[in-house]
């Protein structure tokens, strides 16, 4: 025995096969192509047996189980017959297709995709889950896609491609809508307990919903009526293609689901009115429209709809006999269609033509191939000793044995009948007007058989034919029985099927279709001439118009939004942030809430008012760029201010380091760029901006006061618990930063370190402008590093690193740390470049930042990794205490090491920017272009 | 106390917001700093105000919530970068585009520009 996955597997391993034999001779690559699928094919037939006698197999492997996903397989009769289906006609195929394409047409990527489609084809029809079969379905549609547009050079074929991988990929989407209801209506995604909960889904209310869904999927696939138009243009597609796609297998998936959900979703009023009558529309349409195509495989197209429809309407009759004849009429119509569509690529390519206009008498030429091509249109047509008269037969039996239509119903039976004798039109026509019908007509070539083996898989189709029509219960009822009762998912109706029932209605019906056909083509030339009143609509010219005109709304939409103004694109994040966030806002009843309220004191209102002048003064003066600066470092040094207030040292000493190195940067940044902004905006857009910018901040002060005045729920309470114990430190800021949260911070200061050297690519070859003097013309002072700023700053530098040796020292248990004290050791560092210039440090600090960034967090990360060899996860601390003579107690955790880390990535990143911005203007610059 | 820093982040976003939304790189970058620092005390006052509180655990006085401060802490040193990486970038921008307008380009009339005029300077 062997497990169930391996067939697709096998056959997914083999879309490999050609692509590594594709230089190989055409004949070896075909058969290194058909190695794979043909073991599949031996494979199930070890199982076939057992299938046959009533067993199902399925397999269950996990894959996402959290949204209902499995990895499951299911083997029952009605997808023995599918993979029977797919793996036989795909092999003929390959065969077929070695004779078929070209010296220019590459084999092997041919046969790839051709495998692909298999490999999807197979998932479709052994998917026990339903999220797998989605799956497939649409790797169907991509598969399909590829294949279609084989000729990629070729406009109808990229147009077809596109068209239907649109259609049916939509498809594809609402059939994924309808499977996640069926999944929420079963609580299982699994096909075996969906088959066994059809009453629950057809009184569920979703169910008209998952229904319509479910069909849209279905018929877009099978290209019923309305979405029908897709097959015809599919036909720019290679002829193999269209043999194994749009006969047997691709738009048979449509049919694969109706019947799978039979059991599920049929036997309502609904399911007959939207199945059964889109049957019977496609039906009538395909058949119609099928007698007036010039094109050989547009004749065929037309006729493959048309036969969809009648698979379609049978299964909508809501009969299980109907069932069984869908399931008759799917095997008959993908043995002589396939057949069919391969006869029409043999004319194809021995002729060079595929318009029936120039094809004539060919029976000359090619008699063998002609009667090939004649008995299997003879099976279309419904001819008795022919399979296609047999399930026809069927077919016509029950549209006389509903009664759906009250008094109406003997209207089925009539259009049915009509359908036939289409049917029986359309394909005389193909026999006439190919094969005799006088001489040839400006042939490109002159016609003759054949190569042996391209016939090889047409004689085998046929002769299935001739074998199921002569003789059907020894050649098919087996597997008709199988199929039936696992698609039914219940008892099998009596039914037998036989070549002969007697003189019945049935019988009376293909008689006149037989006539009525024989009597429509015989008056063909004045159909024509009716046909040929109405304008010729050609969906690709209206689906493109379609297209075209989507893509136009939203370029528009795209042209709207997207304007390439920054201003504009700010403008609308920030009106939607406004909408999104007034909605809770007004859902809040109370602004203030219950929570004591702080009262204030005189400092802090005299801070306050500060703040709120410096700030108003940025606003005001904003054009004059050094006053806006100026008022804006007011503002940070209160806000550090504000952070000591409320008991937060260390985010005071950082906010003040950070602010020192901010307005340091800023000013150097200034030197190149304008002193003053021009007046651009226009009033009216002052007072929008102004109106949007003061929306905001009364929400953000609602939101802080409505967030201050309610008790505080933290989940700090473990890091203060755990912060001594766990973490060794009685600084919880630190700790968390070194320790609890220690990921982040390792992600921050890396974060840190690639903006230092982004921006370090940013300086280097920065072409400047440098001014001469300030906005007013007056020159920079002569005397760059004066000498008081110049001594006074050499005696300070000692202290201050070793204050921040000593802040950093102290950070685990008193404020301060890495980045604090990595932040004062860089403004140490700055401060000699301002007081002694770029020339005096470079002799004396031989420090490379880029390396100092890269230290840092290799010492960080190696701290983190250095848990690992303790068996512990990443960043795992370790703390002890340590008594030392003279020095005393003393205490030693990995955090310090790791927060070393952060100091040296701190101090790198700060004094690239600033060091290699400040030396720009000296000749110390690295590699800066002058200016043209 | 509550309404006084509630009043200041209002002040400080609008402030922000408003320069933000200024053509020119200069004002952009001095509204991210102000906006910034309108964020952090948000971010900051999100653990409520704490008066004379501890800074460090093994003392009598209440323990203010430590996770916002530390929030804050990387986010004034990350802001820092980003203000950082922000001038230098209008820098680049003044040097090779020849102005230091946000869009790359000084528009030719200084209110609302059409769209295709862009898009065909662009072209």
């Amino acid at each position: 025995m062997f497990a169930l996955f391996w067939i697709p597997l096998l056959t997914l391993l083999g879309t490999l096969v050609p692509l590594l034999a594709r230089n190989l001779p055409r004949t070896l690559c075909a058969l290194a192509a058909s190695i794979l699928p043909a073991t599949a094919l031996l494979l199930i037939l070890t199982k076939a047996g057992a299938v046959l006698d009533g067993a199902s197999f399925t397999e269950h492997y996990t894959w996402a189980p959290l949204i209902g996903l499995e990895l499951a397989f299911r083997l029952d009769g009605y997808a023995l017959l599918f993979t029977l289906l797919i793996l036989c006609i795909g092999l003929l195929v390959i065969l077929y297709a070695r004779y078929y394409l070209s010296e220019q047409d590459s084999i092997g990527r041919f046969y790839a995709f051709l495998i692909l489609f298999m490999t999807a084809m197979l998932g479709i029809v052994m998917s026990e889950n339903l999220l797998q079969l989605w799956l497939f379905w649409e790797l169907t549609s991509i598969s399909s896609f590829l294949l279609i547009s084989f000729w990629s050079h070729r406009s109808d074929a990229r147009k077809g491609a596109r068209m239907a991988l649109t259609v049916t990929g939509m498809g594809g989407l609402a059939l994924l809508a309808g499977i996640l209801l069926i999944g929420d209506t079963v609580g299982s995604l699994n096909l075996s307990d969906i088959l066994a909960s059809g009453d629950r889904i057809r009184e569920s209310d979703n169910y008209a919903l998952i229904l319509i869904l479910v069909l849209l999927g279905a018929f877009t696939k099978s290209a019923q009526f309305p979405f029908h138009f897709w097959l015809p243009h599919a036909m720019a597609a290679p002829t193999p293609v269209s043999a194994y796609l749009h006969s047997a297998t691709m738009v048979k998936a449509g049919i694969f689901l109706l019947g799978r959900f039979f059991p599920v979703l049929s036997g309502t009023e609904l399911w007959f009115i939207l199945v059964g009558f889109t049957g019977l529309t496609t039906l009538l349409i395909g058949a119609y429209i099928a007698l007036f195509k010039h094109d050989l495989k547009g004749l065929l197209a037309y006729s493959t709809i048309s036969h969809l429809g009648l698979i379609v309407l049978l299964l909508g009759l809501n009969s299980p006999l109907g069932a069984v004849a869908a399931i008759f009429h799917i095997i008959n119509h993908a043995t002589f269609k396939a057949s069919l569509f391969m006869a029409a690529g043999i004319i194809d390519h021995e002729t060079g033509s595929r318009d029936m206009r120039q094809l004539n008498g060919l029976w000359k030429y090619m008699p063998y191939t002609a009667t090939l091509a004649i008995v299997a249109a003879l099976a279309m047509a419904g001819v008795p000793l022919l399979n296609g008269f047999l399930s026809k037969e069927m077919f016509f039996a029950e549209t006389v044995s509903q009664n759906y239509l009250g008094a109406l119903s003997w209207a089925l039976p009539v259009l049915a009948t009509i359908g036939a004798t289409f049917s029986v039109a359309y394909s005389l026509r193909f026999i006439h007007d190919v094969f005799f019908n006088g001489e040839p007509i400006n042939l490109p070539k002159t016609p003759h058989e054949p190569p042996r083996y391209m016939k090889l898989p047409v004689e085998v189709l046929v002769a299935l034919c001739l074998l199921v029509g002569i003789a059907p219960s020894w050649i098919v009822a087996d597997l008709l029985m199988g199929a039936s009762s696992s698609l039914l998912n219940g008892p099998l109706p009596e039914f037998n099927i036989a070549l002969w029932h007697g003189f019945n209605m049935p019988l009376m019906m293909s008689l006149i279709a037989l006539t009525g056909g024989i009597l429509i083509y015989s008056a063909r030339e004045g159909l024509f001439a009716f046909q040929a009143q109405f304008a010729d609509r050609d969906a690709k010219i209206e689906f493109e118009r379609l297209v075209q005109q989507l893509i136009n709304v939203s370029t528009r939409f795209y042209a709207a939004l997207e304007s390439g103004s920054l201003q504009r694109y700010i403008l609308l994040t920030l009106v939607f942030t406004l909408l999104v966030s007034a909605i809770p806002l007004i859902s809040i009843t109370q602004t203030t809430g219950p929570r004591a309220t702080l009262p204030a004191d005189p400092v802090s209102l005299i801070a306050v008012i500060i703040l709120a002048l410096a700030t108003v003064a940025t606003l005001i003066w904003h054009r004059q760029r050094m006053i806006a600066l100026i008022g804006a470092s007011v503002v940070g040094l209160i806000v550090s201010l504000i952070f000591a207030r409320f008991s937060a040292p260390d985010l005071a000493l950082t906010q003040l380091a950070v602010e020192v190195v901010t307005v340091i940067l800023l000013m150097l940044a200034l030197f190149f760029l304008p002193q003053k902004t021009p007046k651009e905006s226009s009033p009216s857009r002052v007072v929008r901006d102004l109106g949007v910018a003061a929306l905001l901040g009364g929400f953000m002060a609602t939101i802080s006061y409505a967030l201050m005045t309610r008790p505080l729920e933290s989940i700090s309470d473990f890091f203060i618990t755990n912060a001594k114990t766990g973490g060794g430190g009685t600084n919880i800021v630190n700790v968390i930063l070194v320790d609890f949260r220690g990921f982040d911070t390792w992600g921050e200061i890396t974060v840190l370190g690639i903006a230092g050297l982004g921006i370090y690519k940013l300086i280097r070859r920065i072409r400047l402008f440098m001014p001469s003097g300030d906005a007013s013309g007056r020159h920079w002072s002569k005397d760059a590093h004066p000498l008081m700023l110049a001594r006074v700053s050499q005696a300070l530098l000692p202290i201050a690193l070793l204050v921040s040796a000593y802040i950093f020292l102290r950070g685990h248990n008193l404020p301060g740390g890495g980045f604090i004290a990595g932040l004062i050791t860089s403004v140490a560092i700055i401060q000699q470049y301002i007081a002694n210039g770029v020339q005096f440090m470079k002799g004396r600090l031989l420090l490379n930042y880029q390396w100092l960034i890269g230290l840092g967090l290799l010492i960080a990360t190696l701290t983190g990794m250095g848990s690992w060899l303790f068996g512990r996860p990443f960043l795992t601390s370790w703390f002890d205490h340590f008594h030392l003579p003279l020095l005393g107690d003393f205490e030693l955790a990995s955090a310090m090491l790791f927060d070393l880390g952060v100091y040296l990535t701190v101090i790198g990143a700060t004094l690239l920017i600033l060091a290699n911005l400040g030396q720009l203007t000296t000749p110390e610059r690295a590699n800066v272009e002058e200016p043209h | 106390m509550e309404m006084l820093i509630s009043f200041t982040i209002g002040l400080l976003t609008t402030s922000g917001v408003f320069l933000i939304l200024r053509g020119r790189t200069f004002p952009v970058v001095l509204g991210l700093t102000l906006l910034s620092y309108a964020v952090n005390l948000f971010i900051f006052a999100s653990g409520r105000l704490v008066i004379d509180g501890a800074a460090v655990l093994e003392t009598d006085l209440a323990v203010p919530d430590p996770l916002p401060q530390a929030l804050v802490l990387t986010a004034i040193v990350i802001g820092f970068a980003m203000t950082a990486f922000a001038v230098i970038l209008s820098m680049r921008a003044r040097a090779d585009l020849g102005n230091d307008h946000v869009d790359g380009q000084i528009p030719d009339t200084p209110e609302e520009i059409s769209h295709e005029m862009i898009r065909e300077k662009r072209k």
